[in-house]
């Protein structure tokens, strides 16, 4: 029997090598169409009013003068949509538009539509706004605290401690084992408290959407967004109309990571057109993305730990509090399960809180809250390595999960790449290479869980032998290319013969946000199931026109061919003269496939840094950098490296530089790129890929998902290589240059 | 029965780390945790994920579970 | 409300628009010549994504009013390609995978033609200073680094 194993191993023809992506023509030469690129006849500029206070209640809004204003079409407020359906939808519409009070420096209160920016920017000036401000609070320490100003009273669950202010929404732990046994086994224990700052996704395209929304409730929305059917869901609900009267069309992308998984705007553009009549384009600016679009969490970790003398971890627990702005979120979960995902353990605990603040409500970013729990975990680790003297590496060796581990978060670890990856990094030349003075090598293991999902494709067999593919992801990275491969490996034809278009919400059944590294997993697993059923579909009709039984014609690279010699001894058929007698034969041939997709797999990353402090000023410049992912089996070994360095380097830019800074009257000091500085190609060296692959026994190829490991290693590989570079322990996120300069000398 | 492991901050509606309870798929075996612990239930109403043999399932009812198979309780998750 | 009439060429194109005074060239090329391949990231000279060439200096067209370039050259990133032959730096692009958004995209060629019509045989350093100011979030830069050096050597060649 051919084993599942061996089919992993085959030779791909197609699947493995590097083409150029099927969109890139469109995208250097400047015809592709992100959000803000789509003009309508007739449109409206649509402008939203932002409050600059942090916490306060709304007395009144006075429309009046702006409504008077020649050129304004129409003017919304919250009390301009109806009730909707669950807490969750709600938070978001209220995201949008405050309700009754104004939540976060940046909350908008109502929105204009104009014929042009400039009269939509006046109008916002002449509407009147009038304000009760509230005390507030934007740390998460300080919010948790009885008697800190409160932001949303109601959310806290069932499971929460009265010791903590209404702001603690949520709690959960996990963990296995007895503490105090393992730290009483332990040679050295360590307590430490680290900070993380919150940091945005960075996409370099602002929010956009163009909205046209009718009487009887007929719409049609063009945004960028990372999951149009879920824009679908949210606008449909808010707006109070069935799901099939609203076609959401995904422009191209300019960047997600994350944050653009949700809505904020396209409610209100659909709300503005409905009520003027007119198509109704909203852009935001930088200042907005960063004040009303969804950064990540801030946090605040305590880890105890402790090691034997031969580098075991005994015991270990963290308590990790997150503060994800003014609405509760469930980034905690997150954190509390991947903080110790790495390590077999005998004794662990993790706890995790999410806490409210006067910040924007956190969207997801990366492996959301996997970064700041892992980054505490892996600072503690090796603090403990250096002060046992023990290699960091060799002793993550000694303690990594492995098949047959019993994970922190409560399964059991089938087949894992951890074991390979850092072996991987053992040998590398990086490892051993020598450091001079003032520099130092960090490592840290990173861990992603990878998710499925729903998710539908159609395949169809054109009457000249091309193939067309339906999916309904957008291309975030190269997605198109890896799916046409993949389809191009399956039928056994050239890839230029597929063309792979990504659909609007009414030509395609539901699929899932792209999100959870899901998108060259699930979607391809559903395009590989269309094209055998596909084949199957072509193997039925030569059968027929052979004049024998289905069971006795196998398909064979591209071609239907009798079974074996008893089946005939006919000529071997093409994909493209099947296709070519599809009319004769039946009709149009087609597959489709749909899905939930489970048993993604997780994913595993170790990071090796060097870096250079500069003991005048506190810069630190990273010199080397090389990453170590298992990526399954890489479907286009370039997008893979490419996810892998462009991972790394946010991962850098949050270690090193970003950060949300908030003055003392709870206001956004940095909303712009001048202030809120993300890496630049003269911050960086190269950043070396080594690819693993090690088949994932979900996916008929071996695929795993691997978008978001790479931005979990950098934190604690970078902190790690400073505090051996200065011999200075830090804790707190990010190292710029000020805050290295006065620990460097503070010491001497 | 299978043996489902609950999670640490749900164990106060369960009394313990682990619980039996009746099922032969995800969605039997919710049930009847909600059933027999109705402490478990606004964590389940709010969403869980059931990691089966170490493969995590977010939804899913129908996924078959054996007597001796590992069922972990988790969050439900959402990502990036 | 008073417009300016301005008359420019845009990729070799004369070409006559109407603009407001506030308007930036940004703005122009967007909303009034639907030329949407240069792209808006901040629209305060942070990011690069709309980086044109202007009579031979790089620029970002977010910081230059419309009102002020009467005469002048424009080129933008739909010029690049010379009848559907693509650049170098286009090609080398694709062969690298220097783009995975692509936002960034447009910005970034412009600014690296900008460079090697100056420097033809650039190093790497030079590269990644020359382009510090093209943001791009998905790439952590590394392909576009290679990708740009890879052009200059075939365009030397
Ligand atoms: S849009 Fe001009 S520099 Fe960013
Ligand atoms: S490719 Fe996305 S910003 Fe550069």
């Amino acid at each position: 029997m051919c084993s599942k194993k061996d089919e992993m191993k085959k030779k791909f023809r197609v699947v493995g090598t590097r083409p150029i992506r099927p969109d890139g023509i469109e995208k250097v030469t400047g015809q592709a169409l992100y959000g803000a690129d789509l003009h309508a006849p007739n449109m409206l500029v649509g402008k939203m009013l932002r409050i600059n206070e942090p916490h306060a209640i709304i007395k009144s809004i006075n429309i009046s003068k702006a409504q008077k204003l020649p050129g304004v079409k129409a003017i919304i407020t919250f009390q301009d949509f109806m009730e909707v359906s669950t807490n969750k939808t709600n938070d978001i519409l209220e995201n949008c538009l405050a309700n009754k009070k104004v939540l976060y420096d940046g909350h908008a209160v109502a929105a204009v539509a104009a014929i042009n920016s400039e009269i939509a920017k006046k109008a916002l000036d002449l509407i009147d706004i009038e304000l009760e401000m509230l005390p507030f609070v934007v740390d998460v320490d300080t919010a948790m605290q009885k008697g800190s100003p409160v932001v949303q009273l109601g959310r806290k669950h069932e499971n929460v401690s009265d010791d903590f202010s209404d702001n603690v929404t949520s709690f959960c732990s996990f963990g296995h084992g007895i503490l105090e046994d393992g730290y009483k086994n332990a040679a050295k224990v360590i307590e430490r408290s680290f900070k993380t700052p919150s940091v945005h996704q960075g996409y370099i395209e602002p929010h956009a959407c163009l909205a046209s929304m009718t009487a009887d409730g007929r719409s049609d929305l063009w945004c960028c967004t990372q999951g149009q059917y879920n824009v679908r869901a949210i606008c449909a609900d808010i707006m109070g109309i069935e799901e099939s009267k609203l076609r959401v069309t995904a422009s191209e992308i300019g960047g997600g990571f994350g944050g653009k998984t949700t809505v904020f705007i396209e409610p209100i553009a659909l709300a503005l057109s409905l009520k003027a009549g007119h198509p109704v384009k909203i852009v935001m600016t930088r200042e907005e993305v960063f004040k009303a679009t969804g950064p990540t969490v801030s946090s605040s970790i305590d880890i105890k730990m402790g090691m034997s003398k031969l580098g075991i971890i005994t015991a270990a627990h963290a308590v990790i509090r997150y503060e994800g702005g003014a609405f509760p979120n469930e980034t905690y979960e997150l954190g509390a399960q991947s903080a110790f995902a790495a390590y077999d353990l005998k004794a662990v605990k993790s706890e995790g809180y999410n806490v409210l603040t006067n910040r924007p409500a956190q969207a997801a970013y990366r492996a959301p809250g996997a970064p700041q729990a892992i980054f505490a975990v892996e600072s503690a680790v090796d603090e403990l390595c250096e002060q046992l003297n023990l290699d960091p590496l060799e002793t993550r060796l000694k303690n990594a999960a492995k098949k047959g581990t019993k994970a922190s978060y409560g399964p059991t670890f089938d087949e894992i790449g951890l074991i390979a990856t850092l072996e991987s990094a053992k040998k590398h030349p990086h490892y051993a290479a020598p450091l001079a003075q003032n520099q130092g090598r960090g490592i840290s293991c990173g861990f992603w869980f990878n998710f499925g999902g729903n998710t539908c494709v159609s395949l169809n067999i054109n009457f000249d032998g091309t193939v067309g593919i339906i999916e309904g992801n957008p291309d975030i990275g190269g997605s198109r290319a890896s799916i046409s491969q993949m389809a191009a490996e399956e039928l056994g034809i050239p890839l230029e013969r597929i063309r792979t278009v990504i659909a609007d919400t009414n030509s395609l059944g539901h699929n899932d946000v792209t999100d959870g590294s899901r998108v060259t997993f699930s979607v391809g697993l559903a395009t590989i199931k269309a094209a055998k059923a596909a084949k199957k579909e072509m193997c039925k009709r030569v059968a027929k026109l052979w004049k024998i039984h289905e069971d006795a014609v196998i398909w064979k690279d591209g071609y239907v061919l009798p079974a074996g010699p008893n089946a005939g001894d006919q000529e071997p058929l093409s994909l493209k003269e099947i296709a070519a007698m599809s009319a004769q034969t039946g009709g149009p041939i087609a597959g489709h496939h749909e899905v939930n997709a489970e048993g993604a797999g997780v994913s595993f990353g170790v990071h090796l840094v060097d870096v250079e402090v500069d003991p005048e000023t506190g810069q630190t410049k990273i010199l080397r950098y090389t990453v170590f992912q298992d990526a399954g089996k890489a479907v286009h070994p370039s997008y893979v490296e490419g996810q892998m360095q462009g991972g790394s380097v946010q991962g850098i830019g949050w270690a090193l530089n970003e950060e949300y800074i908030y003055d003392s009257s709870g206001k956004l000091q940095n909303s712009g790129f001048l202030d809120y500085r993300i890496p630049v190609a003269s911050d960086l060296p190269m950043i070396e890929p080594v690819i693993l692959e090690i088949p994932n026994p979900g996916h008929p190829y071996g695929v795993r998902g691997v978008g978001e490991t790479s931005i979990v290693p950098p934190l604690a590989a970078i902190c790690n290589a400073v505090s051996r570079a200065t011999n200075i322990r830090f804790t707190e996120l990010p190292l710029s240059p000020p805050k290295v300069l006065s620990a460097i000398l503070g010491k001497e | 029965m299978v043996k489902v492991k609950i999670w640490g901050s749900l164990v106060e509606a369960t009394g313990f780390e682990y619980v039996n309870v009746e099922g032969t798929n995800f969605i039997e075996l919710l049930e009847n945790l909600q059933l027999k612990y109705p402490g478990l239930r606004p964590q389940i109403q709010r969403g869980v994920s059931l990691a089966i043999d170490g493969k995590i399932y977010k939804e899913s009812w129908f996924t078959p579970i054996r007597k001796d198979s590992e069922v972990v309780l988790m969050p439900f998750m959402i990502g990036g | 409300m008073n417009k300016i009439r301005v008359g420019v060429s845009v990729n070799n194109d004369k070409i006559e628009f109407l603009c407001s005074p506030e308007d930036t060239v940004l703005d122009v090329l967007r909303d009034n010549l639907r030329l949407t391949g240069t792209k808006e990231g901040c629209g305060t000279g942070d990011c690069g994504a709309c980086s044109i060439i202007l009579d031979d200096k790089l620029v970002c067209s977010c910081l230059v009013l419309a009102g002020e370039v009467e005469g002048s050259e424009i080129s933008t990133i739909e010029g690049m390609a010379i009848d559907g032959k693509l650049h170098p730096l286009q090609q080398n692009f694709l062969k690298h995978a220097a783009l995975q958004c692509g936002i960034c995209t447009p910005g970034i060629l412009i600014a690296a033609k900008a460079l090697l019509e100056r420097n033809p045989d650039p190093t790497e350093t030079e590269v990644r200073y020359w382009l510090a100011g093209n943001l791009c979030r998905c790439t952590g830069y590394d392909k576009i680094i290679r990708a740009v050096m890879d052009a200059a050597a075939e365009m030397r060649s």
